[in-house]
């Protein structure tokens, strides 16, 4: 058995409308990784899940799932993959728990075997009391949740979630983190694509950064956000701050009278930048990190690529 | 899971299931409509109209006519099955559900197929069960009778599966039936027998390919017919052959599923 989950050769897409929207992507994706594939709008990732997942045909390159190639046995290697699609596909007229057999019975699961396989995942993602409803009647968040148990049914080595959590809610995001995050850990790779930054940083062990059809970085987390020089930090003080202040070697920036704005280094800490204002008789309240961590490269990344 | 075939096979049944239970759940909408037409036709051109015609090769009209009515209403049917399942599908982005997964080509076909067929035949049992009060119905070879309908069921059931990978809209899931299926069926000898016709309009009606379905079932009924049996049969297994060569192609290079 191949360690690779997923790996992707070489990958180009044009468009039938002459849109290149990849151009010659990369990826290796071990077994047992929780990976992000992150970008902005438009960058290409729906694209390459489309791809992946037959949705959409390639142009050039290949791709391996668990070390089969998807254009010599698509059977198998389609077996292997649970898909959580971008945007709500469900027959709208048929009960929920026949999406889940339905679906069971394209991957070759019976309905004898598939039933109580639904039913522990329907209570898993608290939807078994709306088992006989359709799926027109449930709300954004459970509509999504659907989408997780029917992508689940077949017992996917490889669960790919394309914006699983866009427009959800916080709550309903938390819930979907702590289940991923389950699946995860009992054995399931899971590729998820995002724009919401956080979500990468909260969950993956492993990202990519895509734009404009191609992969801008590819690495662990931690060593990404390592490359993290700066970050900014709002500090709210207990005394008034006078626009004239100033800290040796730190560049504040005042934006009230309660209000600093400063950037700590990789070399440097909170403890002695809140030091360094009690000396100067201000004390600091509170504080909160200004963008998250990962924001803040991630706009790097794609102003270098010259956006 | 098991090996391919055991997938196909699970698959195959998926979506035969869901097929049947997506038409016997709107049942008002598919299996009532045909029988009141059928009625009407029945009322109309046979006791209305039938009584002036008079009787042909020694049938009464209404006889004369079901066959045709009969087969009218299972391809339609059958073609209307596939064509809005698929469409609807494609629509809904619901086809994704079987796109994404690992079913074969074949298989997705074989399925959509034996949806229109069960509907188709479903229609036509309906349909005979109505005429009971209305004409005498009879069979001269069953056995044909079953296998002509099945074809002809087959036929349009993938003619129905074409027209929805190619249709972009609602409007587009009518070409068929207006442009091609209903000058056809009526210029095939639903109410008529070529004989009828004048001169060369008789050479004309045999460019016709439901005229040969017509004739077949009819012959299979009433065991009279304008054309050759044998000649009927072919056209209806190579129109088959075709069809089916079609659909897989078109299938295959993702026709209207995949971009
Ligand atoms: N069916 C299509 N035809 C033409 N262009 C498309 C199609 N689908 C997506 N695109 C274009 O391809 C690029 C990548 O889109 P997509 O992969 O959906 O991005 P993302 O998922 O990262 O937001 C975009 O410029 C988009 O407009
Ligand atoms: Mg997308």
């Amino acid at each position: 058995m191949d360690s690779s989950a997923l790996v992707i050769n070489n990958l180009t897409k044009t468009y039938s409308n002459g849109l290149k929207a990849l151009h010659g992507i990369n990826l290796e994706i071990p077994h047992g990784d929780f990976f992000a594939l992150l970008g902005p709008n438009g960058a290409g990732k729906s694209t390459t899940i489309g791809i992946i997942t037959s949705l959409i045909k390639k142009t050039s390159g290949d791709i391996k799932i668990y070390g089969i190639d998807i254009d010599k046995d698509f059977v198998k290697a389609k077996t292997y993959i649970g898909l959580v699609p971008q945007e709500i596909n469900f027959n709208t007229f048929e009960p929920i728990s026949e999406i889940i057999t339905n679906q069971a019975g394209y991957y070759g699961v019976t309905r004898e075997v598939a039933l109580p396989e639904a039913e522990k995942l329907l209570k898993k993602l608290n939807l078994w009391d709306k088992r006989d409803q359709y799926s027109r009647n449930l709300s954004g968040g459970m509509q999504r949740r659907l989408m997780v148990a029917r992508a689940l049914i077949h017992k996917p080595k490889l669960l790919i979630l394309d914006e699983p959590t866009a427009g959800a809610d916080v709550e309903v995001r938390r819930l979907m983190w702590d289940y991923l995050k389950f699946l995860n850990e009992n054995g399931t790779t899971i590729i998820l694509t995002t724009h919401y930054l956080e979500e990468a940083e909260h969950l993956c062990k492993n990202i990519a950064i895509i734009d404009d059809g191609k992969i801008l970085e590819n690495s662990s987390m931690k060593n990404f956000l390592s490359q993290l020089k700066n970050e900014k930090f709002i500090l709210y003080t207990q005394e008034k701050v006078s626009k004239n202040l100033t800290l040796e070697s730190r560049n504040l920036n005042i934006i009230d009278d309660h209000t600093i704005e400063v950037s700590i280094s990789e070399d440097s800490d909170i403890n002695s930048l809140i030091q360094d204002l009690s000396i100067k008789g201000i004390k600091v309240k509170s504080l909160k990190n200004k963008t998250s961590r990962l924001e803040e490269l991630f706009m790097r990344l794609v102003d270098k690529n010259g956006k | 899971m098991g090996s391919n075939l055991n997938i196909q096979a699970v698959a195959y049944k998926t979506i035969v299931r869901k097929e049947v239970l997506r038409f016997s759940r709107i049942w008002k909408q598919t299996l009532i409509p045909p029988v009141i037409t059928n009625i009407l036709y029945f009322i109309i051109f046979g006791n209305l109209i039938g009584d002036r015609i008079g009787e042909i090769e020694s049938f009464s009209y209404t006889d004369f006519i079901f066959p045709g009515l009969l087969l009218m209403s299972v391809i339609t049917h059958s073609y209307t099955n596939t064509v809005s399942s698929l469409y609807i599908s494609k629509y809904h982005r619901y086809i994704e559900e079987l796109l994404v997964s690992p079913i074969q080509n074949y298989t997705i076909l074989a399925g959509f197929i034996t949806g229109g067929v069960i509907r188709g035949l479903s229609v036509g049992v309906v349909v005979i069960l109505a005429a009971q009060f209305f004409v005498t119905f009879t069979v001269h070879n069953i056995f044909l009778m079953l296998v002509v309908i099945f074809l002809s069921s087959t036929l349009f059931s993938m003619c129905g599966f074409l027209n929805g990978l190619f249709a972009n809209d609602w409007d587009d899931i009518n070409v068929i039936p207006t442009f091609i299926m209903t000058p056809l069926t009526y210029l095939g000898g639903i109410f008529f027998s070529i004989s009828m016709l004048p001169g060369i309009w008789q050479e004309i009606a045999l460019i016709n390919p439901i005229l040969y379905l017509i004739n077949a079932l009819r012959f299979s009924m009433l065991g009279i017919t304008d054309v050759s049996i044998m000649i009927a049969f072919s056209i209806i297994l190579l129109f088959n052959i075709v069809l089916a060569s079609l659909c897989l192609y078109f299938l295959n290079i993702g026709k209207g599923l995949r971009t």
